[in-house]
């Protein structure tokens, strides 16, 4: 449907970071008073291309982007912020940019005051000793507010205000800018209650009648069902699939979020293929206050032996579950390995009953950076169990010391096992590659001769042979060791490449468990939130 | 070959070739201009013996996160309270310098706990915080000096009975005891082998420390908190572990310090105790996050040599005495250098 010229056309843009192609011949376009949603898990690359459009200089540092951007037909040069604002692009901010102490006029009104001349100011030629005219500001306030249907008024302060309020006030100092046409919205809804998110649904559709173009970045389906006009699904930096709106279904892009062509492998059979019957691990209610990740109430059995996938959309709690297990984020629940519980909140406890973890923030959580790769090994099972030490002096039994030949053969064995490509167990991790780093906190888990595994984005952030042998590594262990493993992650083709079952989790709870075998649609309607079905 | 030069000065480290090549000049200088090298070395070990155990006390700090320990003089405070024990006591030779340390210890455990309560509660602050929590401290204890109930003429002014001197005199009680002990020539420099043992095993101890399994935890703790609280790691108790042990070695450093100098200055003599060793630490290449035995030792070395054989030797070539000026130059400018830089003393 050819309709007026395009307000914004991204394209061809290709991206790399360090020979990392984060971004590959992506192309997105906008007319006039279109609400265009650009949806994508995390990691699909829809910031590093809102970066571009703002030519943050994040991407001039690394070298730049290939393809163009032209706005009203005309082709742009975006090297800063400040110019893609002159070209009328405005961006509503994920965390609010906002400075409590000051009114909500002010806020809106910051370095584009309304002023008066003045004596002073005449004398000095110098717009900085201007009066403020606060009248006129909070009149063009109030107007912008009004768009917005805020009945809230413009000379409040900002701090105190419920979040939500905040979030339009954002908003509103964009709309002020005479010069906006396109607005960006990144993620606005995250931190919003239900009502409000409703509220701000219908701002858009509000500014869109007002011919202002809306690029809308979202990983909630629902909200982009409710308001967008065309959808762009960005997977692994690729522009999967563009959609209109009467051709989207809910089920179809969720499917296209997360979908990936699975090949197939067949994984080594064991003599006894877990069953309900022998449960190594239930979860009962489980609630997991992390931000952004929250658990509502997720019941689930792990049988012993399994490898369980979890997984679901980003925002929905499936990181939080192994976080608030494992003592990282205050949880409260039921948690019982082998029948008996385990005291939630206190990392060392869980540690002690033979739970171990590898945390999807690998150089966060995971990772002493600067330490070497054999303390980083050895430091937890160290702590929690008394490890790699020995007594010392021989005589002082009490007084013990670490055990640098054990840890030293210890660390040497890992490398050699889990193919840890390094200089020697004296290289500081910092300096290794993603992949081996995931190893060498792999290693750490292993350490402490887990029973239960709780393995979190295995793969996120390291490259495509590495996935590989990362996920090899995985199920040998639940082979060899009989380790059962716990794994959420992201991407649902490595989930469906070597698991037993995949468990989904929608807003905070058990959607329900699929056979890795299911269909995508399955998945995706799952994943949408569309049907509960109980296990398997 | 430019390439390897330039791998070479960057691990070594530019301000630690500044500072070892115009030591080297002063050598060169001094041998020139007739002077005693010898001497000069003698007089350099014997400082560093003096300040070693100061300089070692930041590095608990460092590692457990708190960053330097500009709070020194809480631990210095301690100590001395631990020696006028000692003194008031009329303890003398080897037994007074152990009495010190004894009494000494369990004050610099207590003091350090309560000042790591504090720093706890300012989380990002406490460089900042500790500088402040030094000067005041030092303050209140000036009051404690006049106040305190010591009964000995000798520490007491001699006029009111009641009171401490500014200055007290150690020569009857365990002045020079480490530094007379094991005194031994090496090419006409004479060597302290009871101070700088003393050093050294302490740094041994330290050493030792960093290897066992609460040592470990503690530079866990400092350098990944979140990782270490994964690990079951309690942080807030490994940086109050971190806080007591630099107190407490900052509280038998100026028990050391004291004997070698020969007396106990007390009232606002401690107020700036922590800026050379800070100084020294981060010369020698510590960074705010990391810091080792090496660096402590190198640290001293490079620094205490500087200052002094910057005063005679100058006095010889130029007349008037610049090394004040020196030493405040490069001490609080290898500080600001170090604090601007997010590599530290690197």
């Amino acid at each position: 449907m050819e309709r007026a010229q395009q307000v914004l056309e991204m394209k061809g843009i290709t991206k790399q970071y360090f020979g990392n192609t984060v971004l590959n011949d992506v192309s997105i376009d906008l007319y006039p008073g279109e609400i265009h949603a650009l949806v994508g898990e995390n990691g699909a690359g829809k910031s590093t291309l809102m970066n571009i459009l703002f030519g943050m200089p994040v991407i001039h540092s690394t070298g730049g982007f290939s393809g163009e951007i032209l706005i009203d037909g005309k082709k742009v040069e975006l090297l800063s912020p400040a110019e893609a604002m002159q070209m009328g692009i405005g961006m509503v901010h994920q965390e609010f940019m906002l400075l409590p102490g000051f009114t909500i006029t002010e806020n809106i009104k910051l370095n584009r005051e309304t002023t008066r001349k003045n004596a002073l100011s005449r004398l000095f030629k110098s717009e900085f000793l201007d009066y403020l005219d606060t009248p006129a500001m909070r009149k063009d306030a109030r107007h912008a507010l009004d768009r917005l249907d805020m009945s809230i008024d413009e000379w409040l302060p900002v701090a105190g205000l419920p979040v939500g309020y905040m979030q339009f006030v954002e908003i509103a100092r964009e709309i002020d800018k005479k010069e906006v046409k396109i607005l960006v919205f990144d993620e606005p809804t995250a931190v919003l209650t239900e009502t409000e998110a409703d509220r701000l649904l219908g701002s858009l559709r509000r500014l869109a009648a007002d011919g202002i173009s809306i690029l809308f970045i979202t990983h909630r389906l629902d909200e982009v069902m409710a308001v967008a006009d065309r959808i762009t699904v960005l997977r692994d930096g690729e522009a999967v699939a563009r959609l209109n709106k009467d051709e989207a279904v809910v089920e179809r892009i969720a499917e296209l979020m997360v979908g990936r062509r699975i090949e197939k492998v067949d994984l080594p059979p064991r003599d006894k293929e877990p069953g309900d019957e022998d449960l190594a691990f239930t979860i009962d209610n489980l609630m997991v206050d992390m931000p952004g990740e929250m658990v509502r109430g997720l019941s689930l059995s792990v049988r012993r032996g399994e490898i369980l996938g979890i997984g679901g959309l980003a925002g929905h709690g499936k990181l939080g579950i192994a976080n608030g297990i494992m003592g990282l984020y205050p949880a409260s629940g039921r948690v019982s390995k082998n029948g008996d519980l385990i005291p939630l909140n206190s990392p060392e406890q869980v540690l002690l009953e033979g739970l171990a973890f590898v945390s999807e923030d690998r150089r966060g959580v995971g990772l002493l950076l600067d330490e070497p790769i054999e303390r980083n090994i050895g430091v937890t099972a160290m702590q929690v169990q008394h490890k790699f030490l020995r007594p010392w002096p021989r005589f002082l039994s009490g007084l013990r010391l670490e055990d640098r030949k054990e840890l030293r053969a210890y660390s040497e064995e890992m490398i050699r096992k889990l193919d840890i490509r390094c200089l020697g167990p004296t290289q500081p991790v910092r300096s290794l590659s993603g992949g081996n780093q995931q190893k060498v906190c792999v290693a750490k888990a292993l350490a402490l001769d887990p029973e239960i595994l709780f393995v979190s984005e295995p793969t996120r952030g390291i490259d495509v042979g590495a996935k590989r042998l990362v996920l090899d590594l995985l199920v040998r262990l639940n082979r060899e060791h009989n380790v059962t493993i716990l794994m959420t992650s992201s991407e649902l083709g490595e989930l469906r490449k070597i698991c037993d079952r995949v468990a989904i989790v929608y807003r905070g709870r058990l959607a329900g468990i699929l056979p890795p075998d299911a269909s995508d649609a399955e998945f995706g309607l799952m994943m949408a939130g569309r049907v509960r079905k109980e296990a398997i | 070959m430019m390439p390897r030069l330039k791998q070479t000065v960057e691990h070594i480290g530019v301000p630690r070739l500044i500072i070892a090549g115009f030591l080297a000049i002063i050598f060169v200088i001094a041998y020139l201009t007739d002077m005693s090298v010898p001497q000069l070395i003698t007089d350099s070990l014997v400082r560093v013996g003096m300040n070693g155990i100061l300089v070692l006390a930041m590095v608990p700090t460092i590692s457990c996160g708190v960053g330097l320990n500009f709070g020194l003089p809480v631990g210095v405070l301690s100590g001395l309270v631990g020696a006028l024990i000692s003194m008031e006591r009329g303890l003398a030779g080897f037994p007074g310098l152990l009495a010190a340390i004894v009494f000494a210890v369990p004050i610099a455990v207590v003091v350090g706990y309560l000042y790591a309560l504090l720093l706890e509660s300012v989380k990002g602050q406490e460089m900042m915080v500790g500088t402040y929590v030094g000067f005041s401290t030092v303050a209140v204890m000036c009051i404690f000096w006049l106040m305190a109930p010591f009964k000995n003429p000798e520490l007491i002014w001699a006029i009111g009975g009641k009171g401490l001197r500014f200055t007290l005199t150690l020569g009857n009680h365990f002045g020079k005891v480490l530094n007379n002990f094991a005194v031994f020539q090496l090419f006409g420099v004479k060597i302290s082998g009871g101070l700088l043992g003393f050093f050294l095993l302490f740094c041994l101890l330290i050493y030792l420390f960093y290897r066992t399994k609460l040592g470990i935890a503690m530079v866990a703790a400092g350098a990944n908190p979140v990782f270490a609280r994964s690990a079951g790691i309690d942080v807030r108790q490994m940086k109050a572990v971190g806080v007591v042990l630099s107190t407490v070695l900052a509280a038998v450093g100026i028990i050391i310090y004291a004997q070698s100098y020969g007396f106990l200055q007390l009232y606002m003599a401690p107020l700036m105790m922590a800026f050379p060793a800070v100084a020294a630490i981060l010369i020698g290449g510590a960074s705010l996050q990391k810091a080792t035995i090496s660096n402590v030792i190198i640290g001293t070395i490079l620094f205490q040599t500087l200052l002094t054989t910057a005063l005679p030797v100058t006095s010889r070539v130029i007349q008037g005495d610049i090394s004040e000026v020196a030493r405040l130059i490069i001490s609080n400018g290898m500080i600001l250098y170090a604090l601007t830089r997010p590599t530290g003393g690197k």
